[in-house]
């Protein structure tokens, strides 16, 4: 299993996102900087969290625009993997590789929490370690995770099984439409998710729910 | 020699530096002439209380700063200490009251990061933060705007760095009405061979400037910070600097790059008047002469003059020694970064200040003198008066549960969850304790078993009833919940809060509690490696509560050995471990009077040290051998809100046995020091147990068997049960609530 991580100015769940991989698959990922002319040849792409270009202007709309995503937008296209988790889900939306919006959460506040999420659509490389309907433990760290789209976007991500999870047990935390927490793109090879699940792999984390994330991909990968 | 000297230097410019006569006596004594106007900057930023520490110096000196695991002590950006097997922890705590009083979200923000600055500036990645927080009275009208805004800042700048924010405190009381305090803590590991510090060496070197552009924010911060409050409060505004977490995040990763090239030969933050204090402290240390050419340094506005970029206290900069033939790979990280780099100076061998700007000598000053012969005071004070021992017998009564549900759900005890959800407190994937139990645990990276507990104390009320027992009790009182935990209390930071020291009885204040954290760092090997001093927390002749916060660092060498406070299970047994005879005796200054009588009376509590050290290391004892499963110390509410607060962290009740010859409301409230609950699953006839107490006895501890844990209640002796689910609701419901605008 190949991964690499793409780091830009500002984002801080780097270091978290690499630990994750390494631990989960025995091997580290490649580290590509912002400004690298090129991918690595590698099946995942992952955009970790934090707040790159400090969420100036909008939340990942200075880093989506950065010559690098075009590159994991061809990536993308040739139907490679791509994971983006909170701000690198946010980039996502910014650079158009997944639809709607992620707004300030509805309580104005930053929110760091552990939340409930239920998989929505297990039948993808991203969420088959686990099963569809299960709930699972996942912390949530983010201001601004308050996915929108407009009735028909929402329509067709419910009707195409691209709802990837959903804060369940009212745990949703920012107000998210239809309680959404991830979503794929149309060739369900692109996930963006708000929650963390980097942070839950392991003992000293309190409970390793969000392995599964990790272990079902790169296990399919390898 | 000329000097540029536009602006005549007049007695009423002097008193608007918050230099007094005297002190400008002694600058022209100094120097032999007038100084010029940016001259007159540099000392009042030199020499003010903030960075000179000149009311507070003669006593900091007295207390203990060294142990075999101490590598730095005060003097430093932050204190150094050894936590083995090659690595450091580097830690401080700094007030950044005043700024955060006049515009609470960036005064709390740039608190934040002047702390995590000090961390990193000695090679340190941060990796633990915590704040202490303290605000005027629920009801007062500015209380909810400031505690809004400064656990916005604080979460703002933190989380955006991504440092976990792993303890600290809140607390109101109208005495913070007019000067909330914002204690900001880091702390970073570093390896002990590779740590940076700001002593200057070589001659001819240059002299670099990193980081963000300078510009007009902050001028005059520091002075600011030491005067008092009046009713112009509001004009204060545009000395407070403006945070900018995206460029400190670059700054650190940026420096940490850098400091691996061997390019460094010294590095200083710049915090409280920025260029001023970090050259002078360079230069000073090392015996060497700084020369500045002012039009070098990156601006954000043209026309800046001398004055104003000498003074400026704009964030997220630092200054640096580098060795010149590395200087181009240092240059190159910094591009790659995105961040400035300019060289502004050389070291110089003739121990002169020199200042140039637009090709004139703005200050030539001795830059020894700048820093050693700033001011130092032995202010008169009084020794303060200990409050009347309450009468035996005045024992305001009221139902155990009652009181109990109150205390729980008031604001002294009351759930901070609302404030802890602001903060990123997971980021780095380390945390093993998180706010809300006796210390935020996080386990040392790169290794398998090893943790480092954090705490945030003081007992404000304790102090104002006697500052020397108070001091005394910050300490002991970090040092038990680091304990708690299980670890092995390494070393603490002070941040010592107090009004107008001018004044002798506030003088009197410092003078004894500082006596009293002296004394319990001695007692308990607990030195302080560094420290702030933040006074003049007056408005309108009126002070603070005295609050010397003690900010606590320990060490777990396996965290899979490590209590927590809820409940483990049910069927276990319950120890009070360190009590007196009666369980609790001591109701002076406890939060049963204040918050459920309106009562302020009473001698603060006394802390008996060397009970106190006996029972942590019976206590810790007792964790790390695995027979202790949950701990919890006693402090705010006694008895009864510690076991409130086990089963509600647990979910899980218990019964405790009353004493029937005390009376119940000082077994539960009473405020006695030293005691720790902790539950244990043996068998209370069995022979294990019975050890136990014969240890404990060997050692003059009483640890009497009070309950056990279990159902979904709490009993305490013949009150009626309390459902754990009406605490927690109780608990959980008033800071939400208080925010809203319902509670008070």
């Amino acid at each position: 299993m190949k991964s690499a991580v793409i780091v830009f100015p500002g984002l801080n769940r780097d270091r978290d996102m690499i630990a994750a991989l390494t631990k989960v698959s025995g091997t580290a990922p490649t580290t590509v900087w912002h400004q690298d002319a090129d991918l690595p040849n590698v099946d995942l792409i992952v955009i970790p969290g934090g707040f790159s270009y400090g969420d100036y202007l909008r939340c990942g709309a200075i880093a989506a625009r950065s010559p690098i995503m075009d590159k994991v937008r061809a990536h993308a296209e040739r139907g490679g993997k791509v994971l983006g988790v909170c701000n690198g889900f946010q980039i996502l939306i910014e650079a158009g590789l997944l639809p709607g919006a992620l707004m300030r959460n509805t309580s104005l506040k930053f929110v760091c929490r552990e939340v409930k999420l239920e998989v929505v659509n297990a039948d993808t490389d991203f969420t088959r370690g686990y099963t569809k309907g299960e709930v699972f433990r996942c912390p949530v760290a983010h201001h601004d995770g308050n996915y929108f789209a407009d009735g028909d976007t929402l329509a067709r991500l419910e009707g195409e099984g691209r709802v990837a999870f959903r804060y369940a047990e009212g745990t949703n935390p920012n107000g998210s439409l239809n309680d959404i927490a991830g979503i794929f793109n149309e060739g369900k090879n692109v996930l963006g998710l708000m929650p963390h699940p980097e942070n839950l792999i392991e003992a000293a984390h309190g409970g390793d729910d969000g392995r599964a994330l990790f272990s079902g991909l790169l296990g399919k990968a390898a | 020699m000329t000097l540029r000297n536009d602006i005549e230097i007049t007695a009423e410019l002097v008193a608007e530096h918050g230099l007094k006569p005297d002190e400008y006596s002694k600058i022209l004594e100094l120097i032999g002439r007038v100084p010029t106007y940016t001259e007159l900057g540099i000392f009042s930023a030199m020499w003010n209380e903030h960075c000179s520490y000149k009311s507070s110096k003669k006593w900091l000196k007295t207390l203990p700063t060294t142990g075999p695991r101490v590598i730095q002590g005060p003097g430093e950006n932050a204190g150094v200490v050894d936590i083995g097997d090659g690595q450091a922890i580097v830690f401080k705590m700094e007030s950044h009251n005043h700024p955060s009083f006049i515009e609470p979200y960036q005064g709390a923000a740039t608190g934040v990061g002047g702390i995590l600055r000090d961390v990193f500036t000695m090679g340190a990645r941060p990796v633990a933060a915590m704040n202490a927080l303290r605000f005027g009275a629920p009801d007062h009208e500015k209380t909810r705007h400031l505690v809004s805004g400064v656990v916005a800042g604080v979460g703002g700048y933190g989380n955006a760095f991504g440092v976990p924010t792993v303890g600290g405190e809140v607390e109101f009381d109208e005495r913070y009405n007019g000067n909330n305090l914002v204690n900001a803590f880091a702390a970073g590991l570093a390896d002990t061979d590779k740590i940076f510090y700001s002593k200057a060496e070589g001659v001819g070197l240059p002299v670099v400037y990193l980081g963000a552009k300078t510009g007009r924010d902050g001028v005059g911060g520091a002075t600011m910070a030491s005067a008092e409050f009046g009713d112009d409060i509001e004009e204060k505004r545009p000395t407070v600097q403006v945070g900018d977490p995206f460029t400190e995040k670059r700054l650190l990763e940026a420096c940490l790059e850098l400091m691996q090239t061997g390019a460094v030969i010294a590095i200083q933050d710049m915090g409280a008047a920025g260029l001023t204090c970090s050259a002078v402290e360079m230069g000073a240390k090392g015996d060497l002469g700084i020369e500045l050419d002012l039009d070098k340094v990156p601006v954000r506005e043209a026309q800046m003059t001398a004055y104003e970029m000498m003074l400026s206290e704009s964030q997220e900069r630092m200054l640096m020694v580098l060795h010149p033939e590395k200087e181009a790979a240092a240059r190159a990280v910094f591009e790659k970064w995105e961040l400035d780099f300019a060289t502004v100076g050389k070291t110089t061998d003739d121990l002169r200040f020199r200042v140039m700007w637009q090709g004139e000598e703005v200050a030539n000053l001795p830059i020894k003198e700048l820093g050693d012969e700033a001011p130092e005071y032995d202010r008169p004070w009084i020794a303060p008066t200990a409050p009347a021992p309450l009468a035996v017998t005045d024992v305001p009564q009221m139902d155990v549960a009652d009181a109990l549900l109150k205390l729980v759900g008031g604001h002294q005890v009351a759930s901070r969850r609302w404030v802890y959800e602001q903060y990123d407190t997971l980021i780095q994937g380390n945390s093993l304790q998180r706010p809300g139990g006796d210390a935020g645990v996080i386990r040392v990276e790169g290794h398998e078993t090893k943790g480092l507990a954090f705490s945030s104390d003081v007992t404000p009320r304790y102090c104002e009833a006697d500052p020397y027992e108070g001091g005394k009790q910050a300490v002991a009182e970090c040092w038990r919940n680091l304990t708690a935990t299980g670890a092995e209390p390494l070393a603490a930071t002070d941040n010592l809060n107090f009004g107008n020291p001018e004044r002798p009885e506030i003088m009197g204040q410092i003078v004894h509690a500082i006596k009293g954290i002296g004394e319990a760092c001695l007692a308990l090997d607990f030195p302080i490696v560094s420290g702030n001093v933040s006074l003049y927390n007056e408005t309108n002749g009126r002070g603070i509560l005295p609050t010397p916060t003690i900010g606590g660092v320990g060490l777990l060498p396996d965290w899979n050995q490590m209590a927590r406070i809820g409940f483990a299970a049910a069927n276990e047994v319950i120890l009070l471990v360190g009590a007196p005879a009666n369980r609790g005796t001591h109701l002076g200054q406890s939060i049963y009077l204040r918050d459920l009588f309106g009562r302020k009376d009473g001698p603060a509590p006394h802390v008996d040290l060397a009970h106190e050290r006996r029972t942590g290391d019976f206590v810790r004892k007792l964790i790390r051998s695995g027979i202790a499963t949950a701990c919890h110390d006693l402090s705010d509410g006694g008895l009864g809100v510690a076991l409130a607060e086990m089963a509600m962290a647990s979910g899980i009740g218990a019964t405790v046995t009353d004493l029937t010859d005390q009376n119940p409301v000082l077994q539960y409230f009473g405020e006695d020091q030293g005691r720790y609950l902790v539950t244990v699953n043996l068998d209370p006839q069995g022979e294990a147990l019975a050890d136990l107490w014969k240890e404990a006895e060997t050692l003059g501890i009483f640890a009497p068997w009070i309950g056990t844990t279990g159902g979904m209640d709490l009993v305490l002796g013949s009150a009626r049960a309390l459902p754990v689910a009406d605490l927690k609701a109780a608990h959980e419901g008033w800071f939400p609530s208080y925010m809203d605008g319902v509670a008070a």
